[in-house]
């Protein structure tokens, strides 16, 4: 399992290459999912993307996240990679992999990767645009997403 | 004497990240009218709890649970990540 939370950007085809080269070694996968998470510039409004997040407990609400994704589906590897710091549009903000023997474990934890992560990992989202800027809200969606869980 | 560190509106709201605060509340509810009486800036951050998160030694908590033994209160709005 591989967590990271950083402010440099990542080499989406290396990182995707990797998890697959060690999963495949050994023998355990027969699916990889993968997400990617980009900023969008919605139509020229946004300028950029500031994101904030709690050093220390980012890195373990993740870890138990992934930990509770391992519990539940039978899966080979994970891979969470999700960036804080200013992020201009169309630059990559995270991914989520997930390794399993049949697809359907892949695709299941992968949405339950994403559903948590956007709800219950410690970052803060601003946008910024010409006319200035402004938190991005939570959306009762969101939330709500948990509970199919 | 505690931690209490504030993150994104409410960072921006208080002025501040972090700070250290001599209390003795029994509860982070406590706590929050404590920092509230302090000053308008306070006051305004906390004036919705309904659009607030607590955690306590960076797990996310209650408004209502003990600050016994705690050693880092976090406050912030609901979290936008993915």
């Amino acid at each position: 399992m591989k967590i990271a939370v950083q402010s440099e950007p990542f080499d989406l085809g290396a990182e995707t290459s990797a998890f697959s080269a060690a999963v495949t070694g050994a023998g355990a996968a027969g699916a990889i999912v993968t997400f990617t998470g980009l900023v969008r510039n919605d139509g020229g409004a946004l300028s950029a993307m500031e994101i904030e997040h709690y050093p220390g407990m980012t890195e373990k609400a993740i870890a138990a996240i992934a930990d509770e994704a391992v519990r539940r589906w039978s899966l080979a590897d994970v891979l969470v990679i999700h960036r804080h710091g200013r992020l201009a549009p169309g630059e990559t903000i995270m991914m989520v992999a997930t390794a399993a023997p049949h697809r359907a474990d892949a695709f299941a934890a992968a949405e339950f990767l994403m559903d948590y992560l956007k709800s219950r990992a410690p970052f803060w989202k601003k946008e910024i645009g010409a006319d200035g800027s402004d938190w991005v809200a939570a959306k009762d969606a969101d939330e709500a997403a948990l509970k199919r869980w | 004497m505690i931690d209490v560190l504030y993150f994104a509106w409410v960072r921006e709201r208080i002025g501040l990240p972090r700070e250290k605060v001599e209390t003795s509340a029994a509860t982070v509810a406590d706590l929050i009218d404590q920092l509230r009486a302090r000053e308008d800036r306070y006051a305004a951050a906390f004036a919705d709890l309904s659009a607030l998160r607590v955690a306590l030694d960076q797990e996310l908590s209650s408004f209502d649970a003990p600050l016994s033994g705690v050693r880092e209160v976090a406050f912030f709005p609901p979290m936008t990540g993915g």
